[in-house]
């Protein structure tokens, strides 16, 4: 998983030059790219703002720096469009972004205090990772807010797909399997996606006293009202966040509604949101970190049965994020709950449990098939 | 199954009609296993199969070839689960859309995306078109709305993709099968995103003197940070035609803006005073705002009859280019310019939020040359809304009528990435094969099948 972020916790430097020895080269533009990628003899690291952590000393993988395609291409705020370079740093578009009022709408983490890496988080590493944070549930993933990929393939074509419009079913949308594809079947070098106004106002009800079963139900409550909540988490012990934005009257309104269903108190204001999208609890404490997607009304058990020294549920229980004892086959535990479990930071990552779930054959061979045929020669297998 | 030649013409076109060609046979399985038992048959004969939901597609995604089965999964409309907590419906794929927003109404609930064809059209048409709609600009359309499918591929394997949750690490397998029009799978059943309904809905409707200024007011409307559920456009053939047919009382202008907010009554006075604010700025020739069910159904009235109107015009071919908002009134004006050189009038009526455009091509089937020249006109109008920085096709897909066109649109590098995953999918490329791609450019992979 990439990690990303706007605040590099050591933003003088740069982790290409310190921590990784094995830069080979940084490409200029696409059509550089793609040449590097044609000639390669072997695996090539990609590197975008370097959050992912790799690069390991004395590993024998080359190293491609794409951080140097960066730059905004094209900016429409009357049409909430962008399209952007895939290097350009995730605070930079939300900068340009922030100027004419508006944001990215599914509201990307930043892992890198979870995950303990550095680098600066870039566009197309959001793009890579498919992130989405909190407003999952009204927004969606980043997925939903592509609306155009250029990439390279491991043959060394370069491929458009998608558009810079809302709606486009021209032929199929490999910007979908690009999204989330975390550099395995090509590099992405540009993304054009949708963005929406800032709201004027938001506001949180706090609710407190819930255990994970009534805390998910009230969620879904919550989710099911007309209201708009852009952001239902639970933290067990802590409280049980509802969010709304909007016009200023609107958020009033919508959280009076809420109170009236609920009881709890409103905070105005940013609330806890950052620290629930970053998994901030888990920072820096010891243990496996896992990210596990249920149907919410999953998640009370999900919790139950994994035996966690933490959890965090977002998305109404949707996304339940764990903190467990080193080496726990947390997969075993859940057996019988449908849904996928990564595990996204390892004690130990020699310990034999597999970072990613398993796939049904099926769908494994679709997925061996589709990187094969985008990178016949492994060049992204490393 | 079904191959009496007589049964067979039920399933010789989609809504395209002015293509047709009776099928081998027909088959309606009523369920999965019998959809993998009829494709790992057709699959072992080597026989070209074409998916079929309620055949009510645009744009001749289900048409058949004189060599292929057709196989409907009309039959399979079942409602398998409910689920308000967790916010989907789980449904066979031969439901139509407007029916699974039915079956969860009771609990104040709906399914966001709305094609104009949602009483007959079928989900598994909708997943394999990535079907859009009227309110896309807040709920989007399809592959935003799907959680997760049960699909079949042509060798007869049932696949499970994604589920009642969202994302997962694995590729997004689901988002391409999404709007691959029934090259890649089979959907049989689907996992889908249900909505609370919203309190309350109103429109505005606001006449223009241009299509310029009622293009700079969508524009404008949008940067002031509302987020209306629909922005519906008509220009002046379109208003004329409407009024004539429909008697809806608009102004006479040459364009207008049908504008609709959602949420409580005093949220819905809050965001249509901004969205007037903004459009006085814009000159309007007429306001019309509604205090009341009956006046903003008259609003929709003009809007919702459009295409009937022009239906009592004559014949006519309907497009569907996206472009960028931001080009509404170059490319309005580009069509005006092309509609005089090919001697045919052109209707505008389209979701301008999303620049979604629905240019209506008025010709004569009667008269010779007539439909060619239509279809000219078509591509001529589509090749202005990819060189504005558009698309050929924003909702209808792309299935026979607008293969050819595709070259227009994307580099010989793009169609080889997208043509490598149908040979993943479906590597003897029989499933609805001679759709989506240029005939040309698909033949060697369709050459290849036929001499193995």
């Amino acid at each position: 998983m990439n990690a990303r972020g706007r605040q590099p916790r050591d933003p003088g430097r740069s982790v290409w030059n310190d921590e990784v020895q094995d830069v080979r080269a940084e490409v200029r533009d696409e059509q550089d790219l793609a040449e590097a990628v044609r000639g390669a003899r072997g695996p090539l690291r990609i590197a975008g703002g370097g959050t992912r952590g790799g690069g390991r000393a004395g590993d024998p993988v080359a190293c491609l720096s794409v951080a140097g395609l960066s730059g905004v291409v094209l900016y429409e705020p009357g049409a909430l469009t962008l399209v952007v370079r895939a290097g350009t740093p995730l605070a930079e578009v939300e900068a340009a972004l922030a100027g004419q009022g508006q944001r990215l709408p599914f509201e990307p983490p930043d892992f890198r205090a979870l995950l303990g890496v550095w680098g600066v988080s870039t566009i197309g590493g959001v793009a890579a990772a498919n992130a989405a944070g909190p407003r999952r549930v009204t927004a969606g993933a980043a997925r939903d807010a592509m609306l155009g990929v250029r990439f390279v393939d491991g043959t060394g074509a370069i491929v458009k797909n998608g558009g810079r419009v809302m709606k486009n079913v021209t032929g199929y949308d490999l910007v979908k399997l690009m999204a989330g594809s975390r550099g395995r079947l090509g590099v992405i070098t540009e993304v054009a996606l949708k963005v929406l106004p800032a709201p004027e106002a938001q506001a949180t009800l706090v609710l407190s006293g819930l255990d994970a079963g009534r805390a998910v139900a009230a969620m879904a409550r919550a989710l099911g009202t007309p209201y708009e909540v852009s952001g239902a988490a639970h933290v067990p012990g802590e409280g049980t966040y509802l969010r709304v934005e909007g016009f200023a009257e609107q958020v009033a309104y919508r959280t009076a509604r809420l109170r009236a269903l609920f009881g709890g108190e409103v905070v105005s204001g940013a609330g806890p949101w950052a620290a629930i999208r970053d998994v901030a609890a888990f920072a820096g404490r010891a243990g496996d970190v896992w990210r596990v997607h249920v149907k919410p009304s999953d998640a009370p058990a999900v919790v139950a049965r994994a035996g966690a020294d933490g959890a965090v549920l977002d998305w109404g229980g949707g996304l339940v994020w764990l903190l467990t004892a080193p080496g726990t086959d947390l997969r075993s535990r859940l057996a019988g709950i449908p849904g996928p479990a990564e595990r996204v930071r390892a004690t130990d990552p020699g310990d034999g449990i597999p970072a990613l779930p398993p796939e049904a054959p099926a769908v494994a061979r679709l997925t061996a098939g589709l990187r094969a045929a985008f990178d016949p020669r492994g060049v992204f297998a490393g | 199954m079904i191959d009496a030649p007589e049964a067979l013409k039920v399933y010789e076109c989609d809504a395209l009609t002015a293509r047709r060609c009776p099928p081998l046979a027909a088959v309606l399985p009523r369920s999965t296993a019998e959809v993998a038992a009829a494709l790992k048959l057709c699959h072992a004969e080597g026989v070209p199969v074409v998916p079929r939901g309620s055949g009510t597609s645009l744009a001749g995604g289900a048409t058949p070839t004189g060599d292929a089965v057709i196989l409907g999964v009309a039959r399979m409309n079942r409602v398998l689960e409910v689920n308000t907590a967790d916010r989907y419906i789980r449904v066979e794929a031969g439901r139509t859309n407007l029916s699974v927003s039915a079956a969860v109404e009771a609990e104040g609930f709906f399914y966001a995306p709305d094609p104009s064809s949602q009483l007959a059209c079928a989900i598994a048409g909708n997943i394999a078109m990535n079907s859009g709609g009227a309110h896309c600009l807040k709920y989007g359309v399809t592959t935003n709305n799907l959680l997760g499918v049960t699909m079949v591929l042509m060798d007869g394997t049932i696949v499970e993709l994604g589920g009642p949750w969202s994302d997962g690490p694995g590729l997004d397998l689901l988002g391409v099968v999404c709007g691959s029009e029934g090259q890649l799978g089979v959907v049989t059943e689907a996992t889908l995103r249900i909505l609370p309904k919203s309190e309350g809905a109103r429109p505005v409707l606001i006449g223009f003197a241009s299509n310029e200024a009622a293009g700079a007011c969508v524009a404008d409307i949008i940067r002031a940070g509302v987020l209306p559920v629909a922005i519906e456009f008509m220009d002046r053939p379109c208003i004329t035609a409407c009024e004539s047919f429909a008697k809806a009382g608009y102004p006479d202008c040459e364009a207008l803006l049908i504008v609709e907010v959602e949420g409580s009554a005093a949220e819905i006075a809050q965001q249509l005073g901004l969205i007037l604010q903004v459009a006085r700025r814009h000159d309007p020739v007429a306001v019309r705002e509604s205090g009341s069910e009956d006046e903003s159904a008259r609003i929709w009235k003009g809007r919702k009859a459009a295409f009937g109107a022009m239906g009592q015009l004559g014949d006519y071919i309907c497009l569907d280019g996206t472009i960028p908002v931001s080009a509404l009134p170059q490319v309005l004006g580009r069509i005006g310019a092309l509609s005089r050189d090919y001697g045919l009038d052109v209707a505008n009526v389209f979701h301008a939020g999303d620049g979604n455009m629905h240019p209506l091509i008025l010709y004569d089937a009667n008269r010779p040359g007539d439909l060619e020249r239509a279809e000219a006109l078509g591509a001529a109008i589509l090749r202005a809304c990819v060189e504005a920085g558009g698309c050929l096709t924003g909702e209808h897909g792309v299935g026979i009528e607008k293969r050819d066109l595709m070259t227009v649109q994307f580099a010989p590098e793009d169609l080889e990435a997208q043509m490598r995953v149908k040979d993943v999918f479906d590597p003897a490329w029989l499933l609805n094969p001679a759709k989506v791609f240029p005939l040309a450019v698909s033949a060697p992979r369709r050459k290849r099948q036929a001499a193995a």
